[in-house]
């Protein structure tokens, strides 16, 4: 299952209601990303990120992040997904997103879980933009994310 | 067609949705981006270094040689940092 909302999610509800009854699933994994008050390219007294918003491209954030479900189901037996990202104006230490997945063992779990977030952080369409006490700028993409997500090419 | 543009290139732009008309003879991304960038002085600047820019046509990723036309929906962003 995909969202994508403005508001707070709740980690504990959301697992409640996660492949719930379903007496196949042996193994959850669950990611949950937030908000650093730091970011080492802005290092100084005006360095720390009090903030940002997320921007994302509405329609086509949906879609893709449907086809990184479909692909993960694809490659591991997943018995549930869900994948919860939030944009508009976030505070530093709050949740931006959260992916889970469950399967009958935990290899499948951990390797999908990780599959998951690694293909959004280089596929779905979100920009950053963090507030500083410099002021705001966009951030900008990692060779590592690439090379992170890269690793499951193939 | 429908040109959208996010995160920095909107802001540079000044906006982040136009409806346009290209002339004919624009039959794909590149041609696209030639075309815009002679608009304004925003989007020469959004477009300058190409290297940092991404396409999308109909909402899915895209080459600078995918061929567009009047229906489409075409967006223009850098890449992408969410998560």
């Amino acid at each position: 299952m995909i969202r994508v909302q403005t508001g707070d999610f709740d980690v504990g509800a959301e697992l409640a209601g996660f492949a719930a009854g379903n007496g196949r699933v042996g193994a959850t994994c669950v990611f949950v990303g937030t908000v650093r008050d730091y970011a080492a390219e802005h290092a100084g007294p005006g360095g720390w990120v009090t903030a940002m918003t997320l921007e994302h491209y509405p329609g086509m954030t949906e879609t893709r992040l449907a086809a990184i479900e479909a692909e993960a189901r694809r490659r591991w037996p997943l018995e549930d997904v869900l994948i919860v990202h939030r944009y508009g104006r976030l505070e530093a230490g709050d949740r931006i997103v959260m992916v889970a997945a469950a399967s009958g063992h935990r290899e499948a779990a951990f390797q999908a879980c990780q599959f998951l977030i690694d293909w959004l952080k280089t596929k779905a369409p979100f920009w950053k933009l963090e507030h500083t006490a410099d002021g705001d700028s966009w951030v900008d993409a990692r060779d590592l994310d690439d090379a992170l997500a890269a690793r499951w090419d193939g | 067609m429908k040109v959208l543009y996010f995160a920095w290139l909107r802001t540079k732009v000044g906006r982040g949705e136009e409806d346009l008309v290209p002339p004919a003879g624009v039959g794909d991304v590149a041609a696209l981006v030639t075309w815009l960038k002679g608009r304004s002085a925003g989007h020469a600047e959004a477009f300058a270094d190409l290297r940092g820019v991404r396409a999308a046509v109909n909402q899915d990723y895209a080459g600078w040689d995918h061929a567009v036309a009047a229906d489409d929906e075409v967006a223009f962003f850098p890449p992408v940092t969410g998560g």
